[in-house]
């Protein structure tokens, strides 16, 4: 039960009777603690303003140490001081206002005027507030927004009138010209304005001009941004920490409030011993400062206060700003229990909707249970249990909480009644959110239910790595243990893995299998995928399946009649997988490639399953028509039986498996001679002045441009004939034929030649004077000396080669990290703008002030992720 | 249209509603109202649930795939293309609104799109032709004059005449010339020389002929249909030009576009040129996200930024607005302003530690417990 709940919050200045009436103390001595070790009364660690010293009591409100939330105390200033945030506001105002009589420096009529405008405006909200009217309202309450504009408008133009004044309107006194002199001095016609004086002329204006000016007097009266009395926060919000040798050490807070005090105090003796006027202005300045530094640290203008170390003090506005102030890092970031964080680790054998956590942490992480008359001998089986799964505390009805040791197990077992909560470990089947870092969209935390396995890692199914981005490099992720009913629910309802197998970024699977997945698979369902009786039982009984398909007419069974075993009956699909060589004519059921795949009736015909299917088209068609369940039942399966094929049949690939024939180096050499020939062919022609160049470019930008091109193909070529020379058979190529993993690019620049780097997307032509390198003569602009290397892996490079190769690894690692911050805040930025806007019951868009952004969400209601609806590349045509 | 049909054109997307008449026209009305009946079934099974937040959705779909955005700021498209500014950098400019893109661009349709040589026509009367481009400029500090020479056969390519330059000219410095054959002389008797120099980097930018500020114009192929593609922008101009196709003619530039064709056609502005982004770095996002982004932005009836200085910087509560950028300004303001944090939204409720209004808490349920 919520008791007290906060509507909304109103923001406003603290008046001095404010601070004195809120003050608990009033702080006299610049000293924290005597000599024993005891606050000093009156003194910055007084016990009236609350305490951070276990064992004591507040001496204002007699709570201990987490039952008081702390309180206020107050230093009385001899001489006001600026308040640094609102120096900008005070000088407009004294140059808005007169100096002698208070009022705003514009006639009558120009008030009249504006306050007419804003009596209009308040009137017109509250006749839309008081009752919904037709169509004609809304209109009127468009034209009163931009009358509120106007309004705006005006009053800005007043206050610049208002300034330019040299004399006022109302009591006719001559206007001195008023500056500021930065941080906080102001001067009258070059006569220093004392704060003093400020405060009274501050004083001096009249409520309802303050309204003019923008200022809301019944929240804050301008001469309270001058301070006379200064608040002085509970030691709670300045604690002061121990050392190891038994030494205090302070807050910054508490530092800069000693400074103030101990200044203020010495102001206070030379006003009373009657000092000359420029020593108490010095001291008067010098007590600014530290008001002023008090609150931010960081004015332009002024040194910032230090500590002894040279460290500059952390103070009020600090504490708010940034990543790490309060507002941030404490308010809209908040730390959480019932968590855990370790490495995570594949599992083929976990279903994708689970999670495994290892037993040492299922035994600290626990869930409640609310004790009832149905369930009490079981919360009592766990609080005798010894060994795991037990229960770890219990909570009395009164709320108190008790933790289970040896020697109150019995006693709590028989007093266990329905009303109490026990806190039970962790055990299979209990829901948790497993998350990864950085959370860059919903899908970075799932719902996943616990499965406890020994070890120390989190295990998980390999399928679900890419919507968390995970690999298992040493990646760790967080889990955490929902602790309601409702938590729960919402769990198991909104956020299981296999709800979330589409995206909703593009109606496309996420949760798919990846590497040995399709690898497996593919060896499952190829044409050559023959398995004996006990191999084939022993691939259906790793899914638990008891029966064997028909056996083919050899007495074998083939791989694609077990597969269809996987697919529920009535699924239908027809598609061309990733091996399809786009041949122009289609063989359908017999082509070569078996690129064809179909299914129909939950049979596969035809074709070779790859990444499309258990990813891809067969993934989304089966969400889309089967649901979640269904799906999800798929791809458990699929893992597990394509590595048990791969451990069958395996996938293996050494350096002999790059080797190419003595005829076909040959061909590439001619390929590459080629090529550099070619570009050799252009610097002549460039070089004879015969190069014509493309409009707006300039000939030097247009023979790199053909260079780059010329290059580009060359590689390409090469990797066309290393890929007829390896052969389809060739598990390199089998790979990035079938979307397992690699490219066709990576076979290249293993087997055959690496190509072109880049430095910044151009050849490399940085390094020395009109060289890259110092191996090339100065202004050689040919292939090899720009970066082209001929090498490839396995034959190793050359000194340059291996040089340039580095030159663009380095490149592309600065352009990798200058990408991810600028990326990171532009979702910062988004999110913070979008992130009131929700799907209201009538179906509209709106935003935290209701205002509608679309009638119907993307125009039409619908959710892609619901849809699976085609994506932009079809959708957008140019 | 029957009456039974009218209930179902609200209540179905206008495609589909057409589509289905288009299709069912045949059937009788029984038959008919059963196909409506379902399509209407299987169209609210498919919609957005109440609750959901689209917003953050959106943002996220945009913002997880900026990380695998180019940094690289342009390409040329094929050989003869203008530079089409590209990747991350672009969509930022887009969602920051900027006065002037990097690489401003416009897409000229035609009327008459099939003939190649009328295009280049129009792209070469449309091009942005300055004194610097047909002349050369001799400065006689001697004389204290300078001799513009102008090339006779520029000057016919573009259709002109001395004469035209040479008013031209005097319209732009306000002083008399002297006009020659090809030659232009301008005389500058004041003291120092340095108003010479001045007065002739003047004469150089002095704009003659075509559209102010396209600084290129050249012809390219789209979808079978020849297109010039400008560098450089001038929307309100190009517009006033007989030849061209005004109903597709657009420029890349969003504030461009809300001046000269409004609120809407910067809407779409910015949602395409998003697309067309996502689209060149290969990404694929769902187009609601980046329509309601654009909604978002031009609601108001203004394109507004996404940031501090717009929408961010512009929403209603104190709190959102300091947990974005800026804390302690929008704290100080809130007081002399005497603002009330009405708690509305997300970020506000995530900070007093209430549950957010949205999703499952957006409802209240309420349930009586019967005594036993």
């Amino acid at each position: 039960m919520i008791e007290k709940e906060i509507k909304s919050i109103k923001f406003g200045l603290l008046s001095p009777e404010m601070i004195r009436k809120m003050s608990a103390v009033r702080i006299i001595t610049p000293d924290t603690y005597s000599d024993d070790g005891y606050p000093i009364e009156g003194g910055l660690m007084d016990l009236r303003m609350g305490i951070i010293d276990p064992g004591l009591r507040c001496k204002t409100c007699g709570g201990r140490m987490n039952s008081c939330p702390g309180h206020f105390g107050s230093v009385e200033l001899v001489r006001p001081v600026i308040h640094i945030g609102y120096v900008k506001m005070i000088l407009t105002l004294l140059k808005a206002t007169c100096s002698s009589c208070g009022r705003i420096l514009v006639g009558p009529d120009k008030i009249e005027e504006l306050k007419e405008l804003m009596l209009r405006e308040e009137e017109g909200k509250t006749i839309i507030e008081e009752e919904e009217k037709e169509a004609l309202e809304l209109i009127k309450e468009r034209m009163g927004e931009e009358e509120k504009d106007i309004t705006e408008e005006k009053a800005l133009d007043l206050i610049e009138r208002a300034k330019k004044a040299s004399k006022c309107p109302h009591c006719k006194a001559k206007q001195g010209k008023i500056k500021l002199v930065k941080p906080t001095t102001f001067y009258e016609d070059d006569k220093r304005l004392l704060p003093s004086e400020i405060r009274e002329r501050l004083e001096r204006i009249p409520d309802a001009d303050l309204k003019l000016l923008g200022i809301n007097p019944e929240a804050a009266r301008p001469e309270w941004a001058v301070l006379t009395v200064l608040p002085v926060p509970p030691v709670s919000a300045r604690p002061s920490i121990i050392l190891e040798t038994g030494e205090r050490s302070e807050d910054d807070l508490t530092h800069k409030l000693v400074d103030i005090i101990r200044i203020n105090q010495r102001l206070a003796d030379n006003i009373s011993a009657g000092a000359p006027q420029l020593i108490i202005e010095d001291l008067w300045d010098l007590l600014q400062y530290h008001v002023t530094t008090y609150f931010n640290n960081e004015v332009s203008g002024i040194p910032p206060a230090k500590h002894r170390s040279g460290r500059a003090l952390k103070t009020l506005f600090q504490r708010l700003k940034g990543k790490e102030g309060r507002i941030r890092n404490y308010l809209s970031g908040k730390r959480v229990n019932f968590s855990a964080r370790t490495v995570i680790s594949p599992d083929p054998s976990l279903s994708i909707s689970e999670v495994g956590v290892p037993q040492e942490i299922a035994e600290e992480l626990t869930v409640p249970v609310h004790v009832t008359e149905w369930n009490l001998d079981e919360m009592k089986k766990f609080i005798k249990s010894k060994t795991y799964p037990k229960a770890n505390y219990v909570i009395r009805p009164d709320g108190r909480r008790k933790k289970i040791t040896e020697l109150n197990r019995e006693e709590i077992v028989d007093e266990l009644t329905p009303g109490y909560i026990v806190e039970r470990q962790l055990v299979d089947g209990d829901i948790s959110f497993f998350n990864r870092q950085p959370s860059l969209h919903r899908v970075s935390m799932m719902a996943h239910k616990v499965r406890v396995l020994p070890g120390k890692t989190f295990r998980m199914n390999d399928a679900t790595s890419e919507p968390y981005n995970a690999d298992y490099d040493g990646d760790e992720m967080n889990l955490h243990i929902p602790q309601t009913e409702e938590a729960k629910t919402e769990a198991e309802e909104l956020m299981p893995v296999e709800k979330h197998i589409i995206s909703i970024r593009h109606g496309e699977p996420l949760v798919k299998g990846h590497h040995d997945h399709v690898s497996g698979i593919y060896f499952l369902t190829n044409s050559k995928a023959w398995f004996t009786r006990e191999e084939a039982s022993w691939l259906l009984g790793q899914i638990g399946i008891k029966e064997l398909p028909e056996p083919r007419s050899n007495g074998k069974y083939h791989g694609k009649d077990i597969f269809s075993m996987l697919l529920p009956e009535d699924f239908s699909i027809t598609y061309l997988s990733k091996m399809c060589v786009h041949c122009g004519t289609c063989e359908k059921e017999k082509c070569e490639f078996e690129a064809y795949v179909k299914i129909e009736k939950g049979k596969l015909i035809s074709g070779a399953i790859e990444s499309k299917g258990v990813g891809g088209e067969l993934l989304k068609k089966m969400f889309l028509e089967k649901g979640p369940k269904i799906t999800r039942e798929y791809l458990d399966r699929v893992t597990k039986i394509s590595l048990a094929t791969l451990m069958l049949k395996g996938l293996t690939i050494g350096l002999s498996d790059y080797d190419i024939s003595e005829e076909t180096q040959k061909k590439i050499k001619k390929i590459l001679s080629n090529g550099e020939k070619e570009v050799n062919a252009l610097i002549e022609k460039y070089r004879k002045g015969e190069l014509e160049s493309t409009p707006g470019k300039t000939v030097e930008e247009t023979l790199e441009d053909i260079i780059m091109d010329v290059l580009a193909r060359t590689r390409t070529d090469v990797g066309r004939v290393i890929e007829r020379s390896l052969g389809q058979e060739n598990p390199a190529v089998l790979m990035s034929k079938s979307g397992a993993r690699g490219s066709l690019i990576n076979v290249t620049q293993m087997a055959g030649c690496i190509g072109q780097t880049s430095v910044r997307g151009k050849r490399i032509s940085r390094g020395y004077r009109n060289k890259s390198l110092p191996h090339f003569k100065e202004g050689d602009i040919s292939a090899g000396a720009r970066g082209f290397i001929k090498s490839s892996f396995k034959d190793g490079l050359k000194p340059t080669e291996f040089f340039f190769h580095a030159m663009s690894g380095r490149d592309g690692l600065v352009d990798k990290g200058i990408n991810t911050s600028v990326s990171g805040y532009m979702q910062r930025r988004l999110i913070n703008a979008l992130m009131d806007l929700i799907v209201e019951q009538d179906s509209t868009v709106r935003d935290a002030s209701s205002n509608i952004i679309q009638f119907a969400y993307g125009e039409d209601g619908l959710n892609p992720m619901k849809t699976g609806e085609e994506n932009l590349k079809e959708k957008i045509s140019d | 249209m029957q009456d039974w049909l009218k209930e179902y054109e609200t209540k179905l997307p206008f495609t589909v509603f057409e589509l289905l008449k288009e299709r069912t026209k045949e059937l009788d009305e029984k038959k008919a109202k059963k196909i409506f009946e379902k399509t209407l079934k299987e169209y609210k099974k498919y919609q957005t649930i109440p609750g959901e937040a689209v917003g953050i959705i959106a943002a996220q779909s945009i913002g997880e795939p900026g990380t695998q955005m180019t940094m690289k700021t342009f390409h040329f498209a094929g050989v003869a293309e203008v530079a089409v500014p590209q990747g991350l950098p672009r969509f930022i400019e887009l969602v920051d609104v900027r006065k002037t893109p990097k690489y401003p661009v416009m897409w000229v349709y035609l009327k008459e799109n099939k003939s190649r040589e009328k295009a280049v026509e129009i792209a070469r009367k449309i091009e942005m032709v300055t004194v610097e481009k047909v002349a050369s400029i001799k400065e006689n500090f001697a004389e204290k004059e300078a001799v513009i020479k102008l090339d006779s056969k520029k000057l016919k390519e573009h259709g002109l005449k001395t004469a035209d330059v040479a008013q031209k000219i005097e319209a732009k410095i306000k002083k008399k010339v002297t006009v020659g054959r090809n030659e232009i002389i301008i005389k500058e008797k004041k003291m120092p020389l340095k108003n010479l120099r001045r007065i002739t980097n003047k004469i150089k930018q002095v704009h003659i002929a075509g559209i102010e500020g396209i600084r290129r114009a050249a012809v390219v192929q789209r979808n079978g249909e020849y297109v010039v593609q400008t560098d450089g922008t001038n929307l309100k101009e190009i517009l006033q030009v007989e030849e061209i196709d005004h109903t597709r003619t657009i420029s890349n530039n969003v504030k461009e576009v809300e001046k000269v064709l409004g609120i809407e056609a910067a809407r779409n502005v910015l949602l395409n040129e998003a697309a067309g982004v996502l689209k060149d770095q290969n990404l694929n996002v769902n187009i609601r996200h980046l329509m309601l982004v654009a909604d978002l932005m031009t609601v108001t009836g203004i394109v507004k930024p996404v940031g501090r200085q717009g929408i961010s910087g512009q929403k209603r509560s104190v709190l959102a607005r300091a947990a974005f950028e800026e804390t302690v300004r929008h704290l100080l303001d809130a007081a002399i302003d005497g603002t009330e944090d009405k708690l509305t939204g997300i970020a506000e409720n995530i900070i007093v530690g209430k549950p957010i209004p949205s999703g499952t808490g957006k409802v209240e349920l309420i349930m009586k417990m019967v005594k036993k």
